[in-house]
């Protein structure tokens, strides 16, 4: 019963900070953008229930929201992690070897190509083109921290870090 | 300066005014430029890149300036120099095909519009027979899940006449573009089913699609297997706009009435019992202006909305939820003839109920639906329309029989349910229920005998015409403000307009179609507003011409009220056959 409330409460917390952003955003359709994108910094993605409250909040056909946003690679419909760990893969960084960061990665949190967030919910690798940081080629941002110069055992050394922080926080 | 304004197509010299693009202007000379996504009544899109033409413009010091511009997009001006076939135009127009056909199902023999895809059409005229490309492209499921309509994603070319078709024409926008580049497709939202759209299945994204990517559902086989089962005793009905468009498919002209021949293919294709839509259009009217006499007399809701066509009812439901009291409690022609039929037919044709297939041959993707709805099933869980077929559907089972239409002798539809007036027939063009319905409101009300049957102010192809029509009641002069719309979208702004005070009607006519059933989605491929005028020009001259006009002159339905509905128009029993309810459709739009 008691996580029911919480969960409503929940639920309903979240459809009001939607209608802030909207409010903020004067209710205007033509900011649909700014408004997803928004919503995204907050939720670190778009669910179904949050376009869907868009749709009907600003009266725009909820099937254009959706075309919106799946246009932009911006935009995720899939639930990211906690922490955000962005590999690149640009001419440079691929040229140092990017791709075995990558590979570590993936097999240290049991990801893949298909599958880039782990069950947990506290890691999202992205492949990015490139960050404009190819003098420090591979370079690897966790979290906003331009790691410059990386290699899997540098990458591997930031995760267990972070896995243990969390493990301390909990 | 003179208000002349010239450009050379091809060295034509060619007048223009207001043409809004050089294709226009280049069809006014004659010369068919091949598109996709160009619809004259939709938005410009430009997305195809088929009409790609040459255009030179002249600069003041004389030279031209020659770019590749889509002719869709580019407003002539004056003095503008356009080639519509260079060496260069056709080698880009066969790759861009070569393109879309290397992306494509291309299963052409079994395709439903094999005979009239645009794409087909246009690599036959370019002369595309060879493919250089490999698809790379990944198999997308078909969705089936709509009644009325079969989405197939893997033969889209991407033109968006349907995204267009569905948001500018009826205001439902249940499908759009989704994703990007070689991704991109056209869905609903969520890549969900378009049953669980908004989608009120009108059919119109298939009448604009080039392709078999958007088709009707096909409900044929039913009907072959109803006809070749021996214990079914089958019944059709065939609705008013069905006789005015299906000569098309057998190179008779738009707008030639074809009811005797429709009969006669009928008679020869196995149906013992051919009755006639009209009608229940007539029962229709005596049911629907009672209705809006006593919301009247008797300060009902208003004002009324008419409730005949599928798609408007299913958008109401939709989309003005609060409205629902404003829609007339009557139902379809289509489901009338269903309820009354399904009674009155085991006793005179001498079989069981459950041995008697009802047909419905309809101009209308939405009627599929409606056929099915819950609401409109026998209490054993079958349909009172048993199965429901489009004209095209019918026209593709003459042409399977071999029969050479054009050369029936005409027969006339069967008795008791195969008579209707003229009055029932005009149901099948935009202000025709209007029509109907002013000319039994008019002798009704006022007592007195209705000299000029012809009310034109709501005729034609505008999609709002508004009229106001003055009766003498007990001495008191009554006057009726109407409205006749076309296209859910601008149905949807008249509600708001209603609701905001500023339109003052009691009496509206909403058809889906551009021009009423006219141009349903089920009647022959390829409608131009040439095609829509001259099918309701027909309807009116098969009006005119017509022995019985006004609907309470029909004894048939006047008999069918003395044996089977209560005796009188609204009674309890002929609410119980021939009206309905409505239920909220709360859906994310």
């Amino acid at each position: 019963m008691q996580e029911t409330i919480e969960k409503t409460q929940e639920m309903i917390d979240h459809e009001n900070a939607i209608k802030q952003i909207l409010a903020n955003n004067n209710n205007d359709p033509s900011r649909l953008i700014p408004i997803l994108q928004q919503i995204q910094e907050m939720d670190k993605y778009l669910s179904k229930e949050a376009i869907e409250q868009v749709a009907v909040e600003l009266d725009v056909p909820v099937s254009h929201i959706y075309g919106v946003a799946t246009f932009y690679a911006h935009f995720s419909l899939n639930p990211k992690g906690k922490h955000i760990i962005r590999l690149c893969d640009g001419t440079a960084c691929h040229v140092k070897k990017s791709h075995g960061i990558l590979n570590k990665l993936y097999s240290k949190l049991g990801l893949s190509d298909e599958n880039r967030t782990t069950k947990d919910l506290l890691f999202t690798i992205e492949i990015v083109s490139c960050l404009g940081a190819c003098g420090l080629a591979p370079v690897m941002v966790l979290d906003e921290h331009v790691h410059g110069q990386c290699t899997p055992e540098k990458a591997e050394a930031l995760i267990d870090e972070i896995i243990a922080n969390e493990k301390a926080a909990n | 300066m003179s208000d002349v304004k010239k450009l050379t197509v091809n060295g034509i010299e060619i007048e223009f005014t207001t043409e809004r693009n050089i294709l226009e202007v280049a069809r006014k000379a004659g010369i068919n430029i091949p598109t996709f996504c160009y619809k004259s009544e939709l938005s410009i899109y430009g997305a195809c890149r088929m009409c790609v033409c040459e255009v030179g413009m002249p600069g003041p010091d004389g030279s031209v300036r020659t770019m590749l511009m889509a002719a869709c997009s580019t407003a002539p001006a004056n003095g503008m120099i356009v080639k519509t076939d260079t060496k260069d135009i056709r080698q880009m127009r066969k790759v861009a095909v070569e393109l879309l056909l290397a992306n494509h199902t291309v299963d052409c023999p079994n395709c439903i519009r094999s005979a009239d895809c645009e794409l087909q059409d246009v690599a036959r005229r370019l002369g595309v027979n060879t493919v250089r490309y490999t698809a790379k492209r990944n198999i997308e499921e078909i969705d089936d899940s709509s009644p009325s309509i079969i989405r197939d994603p893997n033969k889209c070319i991407l033109c968006g006449n349907c995204v267009r078709v569905c948001s500018e024409l009826q205001g439902v926008h249940a499908i759009d573009f989704q994703r990007r580049g070689s991704n991109a497709k056209v869905a609903p939202a969520f890549d969900g089913k378009l049953a669980d759209s908004a989608c009120v299945n009108c059919g119109q994204c298939a009448a604009v699609c080039p392709t078999g990517a958007i088709t009707v559902k096909q409900d044929i086989q039913k009907v072959w297997d109803a006809l070749y089962d021996s214990t079914k005793t089958v019944a059709v009905q065939i609705a008013p706009s069905v006789r005015m468009a299906l000569g098309e498919e057998f190179g008779l002209p738009a707008g030639t009435n074809v009811e005797g021949k429709m009969v006669a293919a009928l008679k020869l294709m196995g149906f013992k019992h051919v009755y006639d839509t009209n009608f229940t259009a007539d029962l229709t009217i005596w049911e629907e202006a009672t209705e809006f006499k006593n919301r009247v007399l008797n300060g009902g809701t208003l004002p009324m909305f008419t409730s005949c066509c599928p798609a408007w009812v299913k958008y109401a439901e939709t989309f003005c939820p609060d409205m629902l009291s404003n829609l007339s409690s009557c139902r379809s022609p289509q489901a009338m003839f269903g309820s009354v039929a399904k009674k009155m037919l085991p006793a005179e044709l001498g079989c069981e109920q459950k041995d008697l297939f009802l047909v419905s041959i309809m101009p209308c993707t939405a009627k599929k639906m409606e056929a099915g709805l819950d609401k409109f099933m026998e209490e054993d869980g079958t349909p009172e329309n048993d199965a429901v077929i489009t004209t095209s559907e019918l026209a593709r089972m003459i042409k399977s029989m071999g029969i050479d239409f054009a050369a029936l002798e005409p027969v006339e539809f069967d008795k008791p349910l195969g008579f209707g007036t003229s009055a029932g027939l005009i149901f099948g063009t935009s202000g025709g229920v209007m029509e109907a319905a002013l000319r039994y409101a008019y002798e009704d009300l006022t007592g007195t005998k209705l000299q000029d049957l012809n009310f034109t102010a709501v005729r034609g192809m505008d999609d709002l015409k508004m009229a106001s029509v003055t009766l003498n009641v007990g001495g008191n002069d009554v006057t009726i403000n109407v409205a006749v719309v076309y296209g859910l979208k601008k149905a949807g702004e008249l509600v708001q307009k209603i609701k905001a005070g500023e339109i003052d009607v009691q009496f509206v006519e909403v058809m889906a179609c551009p021009g009423g059933c006219i141009s349903g989605a089920g009647q022959p491929m390829g409608a131009t507003h040439a095609k829509r005028v001259a099918r309701q020009d027909g309807t009116y001259a098969s009006d005119d011409a017509a022995a019985v006009r006004k609907s309470q002159d029909n004894q048939t339905v006047a008999d069918c009220y003395e044996s089977l509905l209560g005796g009188a128009p609204n009674s309890h029993e002929a609410h119980h056959m021939l009206h309905t309810v409505y239920q909220i459709r709360d859906i994310v739009k």
